[in-house]
């Protein structure tokens, strides 16, 4: 399993690499032009020298290999400066956005706090109460409870998340007035009624991305008990005389949670790229919204970062989904 | 039937039946029979003729719905498993009977070790905890004759063979001394060689812990060598019941006599054709007053379409349920 996770982790660089390769050859590709958004009096020769000065005018390899440096040398070296105070990068270059002139990587840091709160906190309530809905809903199948189940994860899954905002902002916020509509960044948590106004304000979007990822989840972990339920080893732990609680959360569920744990953790990258709609409905300003503006402006060194960041969480819980999976499943162990 | 001592489990007047889409099937239709004790009862008959259902019913191990139990008594222990509350049969089940499936590739848990299932029961009924309970578990594995049981004790049931299985489920059948083990069908998922270990073992557990066992199969090759006592079932009915000697000596009922027909030859004429009972088990989709068999056999008469035949002691200890036979014998039952 040790040599697994090693070997499997080796194999991810090679394949990082490439992908940061595909990554930087599709955005220079893709047609657009950094300086379009500036003001039209500027002349075109002033034009082309900002261009030089973003470095657009080295050949493609040049400005990759040098993505690299900044991406894997610099942004690290820095980070270690800033964790122990002692000057490691000197005055080398880290990446910087076009359109702000500020590190992309603190802009990200910037914006992580929001998506996690708002993105990754609807995740872990989507899972928590799809778990629970996707046993009780297949345990009792074609109950009543197992039937509203379906049809709210039908719901959930079939009506988009910027659809389901904006009725919640017109129903609660328009009519009903108990939640802002938009999401304050700038907000501080100090004390009790300024905690209470940021849970006010996370209710909606909160709820909006749960109930999307809680339909998925549910689904997958009825699917899942249902093909174990008519196992025969469920009669056997039967046959034993156990408790039905037993039989069902013992022996049904660390079955089931096999593939429904590949799904969770597979998914969990998602929360990082913001659920990039929902964030533009609430106006939180989190790191799907920094992805947008950024490929609106031309912002190439912010794209190319933040992509081949996603890049890396996918490669990495990829991973993570296949080590549990052996944990959890003792017929597969990797050698 | 038993006239001496009293019967470890005493069925009487048993009915199942299944809701489908065709309405409801009568998969077992008014059994009765007692099961003395250390006493092997076989019980045989085609695909779909009750014999798992039966006996699966008397734990209520049948999924509900579909399953419904139309009425009958079980007695095993002075009380109607029927009857008794869900905890009660807890308490039997694995307890006091245990049960072995027919598929020991399916049967046992993949996730979870061997020596962890085992202990289970153990735990649940025994209240052994920890290392007693681990010690007991060793013996167990060890009794069904798997080698080496300490290192096998933490393997998952995917690194045993099949038949190795199937003495594991042995083992967790046999883990709480049950009064009464039911195999399901046990070696029928197994090749003949091993088939033929795991009767030997359950002849010799059999033996030295001295149980009643009820073994279902639809292999009468297997009943004649194991049984003390057969029944033989046809459509969710008893039609013949006898001891097992008596039984392959003196077959009375068509239909059992038809079974024994089918058995290869293993000596004479090699190219012999295998023989086959015409037309196909049927379906009970409605309480039979007539003979379920009649559309097969060769011996019907008038009779065989409009009344069903109650079991009839034949001769001592043989009884049969068939027309042919009703004026020779007293109605019992």
């Amino acid at each position: 399993m040790f040599n697994y996770t090693i070997r499997r982790t080796l194999l991810a660089i090679p394949t990082l690499f490439f992908i940061s390769l595909v990554l930087f050859l599709l955005l220079d590709l893709a047609p657009g032009d950094p300086t379009a958004q500036l003001p039209l009096t500027i002349p075109p020769e002033v034009r082309e020298k900002i261009r030089l000065a973003l470095g657009l005018g080295e050949p493609f390899h040049i400005r990759f290999l040098l993505w690299l440096e900044q991406f894997f040398i610099n942004e690290p070296l820095h980070l270690l400066t800033e964790l122990t105070g002692v000057d490691f990068s000197g005055d080398r270059q880290r990446v910087i956005s076009w359109q702000s002139r500020s590190p992309v990587m603190d802009i990200v840091v910037q914006r992580l706090p929001q998506t996690l709160w708002v993105v990754g906190m609807s995740y872990v309530i989507g899972t928590i109460i799809a778990l629970p809905i996707g046993i009780i809903s297949a345990y009792r199948q074609y109950s009543w409870f197992d039937q509203i189940g379906t049809f709210v994860s039908m719901v959930g899954f079939s009506i988009p998340t910027f659809f389901t905002g904006v009725l919640l902002i017109v129903i609660f916020s328009v009519h009903l007035g108990w939640f802002p509509s938009i999401y304050d960044t700038t907000h501080v948590v100090t004390d009790w009624s300024s905690l209470i106004v940021q849970i006010k304000q996370m209710i909606m979007p909160t709820m909006v991305l749960a109930l999307y990822n809680a339909a998925q989840i549910s689904r997958f972990m009825r699917a899942s008990m249902l093909d174990n339920l008519n196992q025969d080893y469920v009669r056997t732990a039967r046959a034993k005389g156990l408790r039905e609680n037993v039989v069902l959360l013992v022996h049904v569920l660390r079955n089931s949670m096999i593939p429904v744990v590949t799904v969770i953790a597979i998914g969990v990258p998602t929360v990082f790229g913001g659920a990039i709609i929902t964030e533009q409905v609430f106006k939180v300003n989190g790191l799907g919204q920094l992805l947008i503006t950024a490929i609106q402006a031309n912002d190439i060194p912010m794209v190319q970062t933040l992509t081949f960041i996603f890049a890396v969480l996918i490669v990495l819980f990829n991973l993570l989904a296949d080590i549990l999976y052996g944990i959890l499943d003792p017929r597969i162990r990797y050698e | 039937m038993a006239e001496d001592i009293s019967p470890v489990l005493s069925v009487k007047d048993l009915k199942v039946v299944f809701s489908t889409r065709k309405g409801e099937v009568h998969a077992v239709n008014t059994i009765n029979f007692d099961l003395n004790s250390g006493e092997l009862l076989g019980v045989v008959g085609e695909s779909g003729s009750g014999k798992s259902v039966t006996m699966m019913s008397l734990l209520g191990l049948l999924p509900s719905p579909p399953a419904r139990i139309n009425g009958g008594t079980v007695s095993f222990e002075g009380k109607d498993l029927l009857k008794v509350n869900p905890k009660e049969i807890r308490k039997i089940r694995g307890g006091e009977i245990g049960f072995i499936f027919q598929d020991p590739m399916t049967s046992l848990n993949p996730v979870f070790s061997v020596g962890f299932q085992i202990m289970e029961p153990l735990k649940k009924h025994m209240g052994l905890t920890g290392r007693k309970a681990q010690d007991r578990a060793l013996e167990l594995l060890d009794l069904v004759g798997i080698p080496d049981p300490k290192k096998r004790f933490k393997d998952y049931p995917h690194q045993f063979s099949g038949g190795m299985r199937q003495r594991v489920m042995i083992a967790i059948a046999l883990a709480c001394d049950p009064k009464l083990l039911i195999a399901d069908e046990p070696t029928t998922a197994l090749d003949v060689t091993i088939q033929a270990q795991i009767l030997e073992l359950v002849r010799d557990l059999r033996k030295k812990l001295g149980m009643a066992i009820i073994w279902i199969t639809h292999d009468l090759g297997v009943i004649a060598g194991i049984a003390t006592r057969v029944i033989v079932m046809y459509a969710g009915q008893i039609v013949e019941q006898a001891n097992v000697e008596e039984l392959f000596a003196n077959p009375q009922h068509p239909y059992t006599k038809a079974l024994i027909g089918t058995i290869p030859a293993v000596r004479g004429e090699r190219a012999k054709r295998l023989n086959s009972i015409r037309g196909q088990a049927p379906t009970t989709l409605r309480e039979p007053h007539f003979c379920s068999f009649h559309p097969r056999c060769d011996f019907a008469f008038d009779k065989c379409t409009s009344i069903n035949p109650q079991l009839i002691e034949q001769r001592k200890n043989h009884l049969v349920a068939c027309h042919l036979f009703e004026d020779k014998g007293v109605t019992v039952g």
